[in-house]
């Protein structure tokens, strides 16, 4: 029941659109774990840890993810003919908003979290600023795209 | 917004839930697949606590609020192939889920009790549990049939 009845032409692209969105949500909500429970230790073999944990979900797994859901919806935008349409509706504009400004976020919070992890590495329990930063990104990259998934559904405007 | 529109919502939204949890299940067994020594193991379990919640509320919640948007929206019936389909593909879902975690909260326990006694020395009893074949194919298992449960969704056949 994820959407209404559509051509199976336009299935494939929300499968792989939907698909990528859940598992980049999934990444998130892993890396997010993961930085939260390293603020909660003050063993630093635990900070190290959970930082290269973060950085490796992130990369991994949520940078794939994030292309598989950009070029679902890209796909999906061309088969539905968004672009014929004189004025997009409101949650159109919600989903590449967050899209958008959630990949940089991403992008952003690897970068951080690579660097932090490899600090914590070399200093064993040195300082976590840089991958508790990717840690807070990623859970407002999270936050983001729970608002997409609404405006995904219930489609205001 | 309409009812349709907040049931839709949280059907979608509980979907995401439960493959999140799927997600940190799958690095979760990968980050402890080469470990063997206790707190280093025990340590990365603490992450399923967020997995357990996320695969309990996904799980009741794509059902409940699936079946409820069956019997509220037009057009679509409880009885109608596709949604029959999924209803059989959950329980077979929470099948594999129940197995997979009985064998993984095994090898948890077994890292926080090694480490509570303070054997942290490598441990090859340990890895043989977080290396435990069966759980990997359980696992493996819920992740085909939850990829069967999104297409069957998406495409509904014979609707």
């Amino acid at each position: 029941m994820l959407a209404a009845i559509r051509p199976d032409s336009w299935n494939y692209a929300l499968f792989l659109h939907v698909l990528g969105a859940m598992i980049l949500v999934g990444a998130l909500v892993t890396a997010g774990t993961a930085q939260v429970l390293s603020w909660r230790r003050s063993d630093g073999s635990d900070s190290a840890a959970f930082a290269r944990l973060e950085f490796r979900t992130l990369l991994f797994v949520g940078v794939p993810a994030w292309f598989a859901m950009r070029i679902g919806a890209e796909w999906i935008y061309s088969k539905e003919k968004w672009a014929d349409v004189p004025n997009e509706p409101d949650w159109l504009g919600v989903g590449y908003i967050t899209a958008d400004l959630g990949g940089i976020l991403l992008l952003v919070s690897v970068v951080l979290a690579g660097f932090g992890a490899r600090r914590l590495a070399r200093a064993d329990g040195g300082s976590t600023i840089l991958a508790r930063s990717a840690g807070v990104i990623a859970l407002v990259v999270l936050a983001l795209y729970l608002v997409a998934v609404w405006a995904m559904t219930a489609k205001p405007g | 917004m309409s009812r349709y529109d907040w049931l839709l919502f949280l059907h979608v939204a509980s979907a995401f839930a439960l493959v999140a949890a799927l997600v940190l299940y799958t690095v979760l067994i990968a980050v402890v697949w080469t470990k063997d020594i206790p707190t280093d193991v025990a340590r990365l379990f603490r992450i399923s606590k967020v997995g357990d919640v996320l695969i309990a509320v996904g799980s009741i919640g794509v059902l409940v609020f699936g079946i409820w948007l069956a019997i509220d929206a037009d057009g679509y019936e409880v009885w109608d192939g596709w949604v029959i389909a999924a209803l059989v593909l959950w329980f077979v879902m929470g099948a594999f889920g129940a197995r997979t975690g009985k064998i993984y909260n095994v090898a948890r326990d077994r890292a926080r009790s090694l480490a509570r006694e303070g054997d942290n020395a490598p441990n090859a009893e340990l890895r043989a549990m977080v290396q435990d074949r069966r759980g990997l194919w359980f696992h493996t298992g819920g992740i085909v049939v939850v990829l069967l449960l999104l297409i069957d969704m998406i495409f509904k056949p014979g609707a």
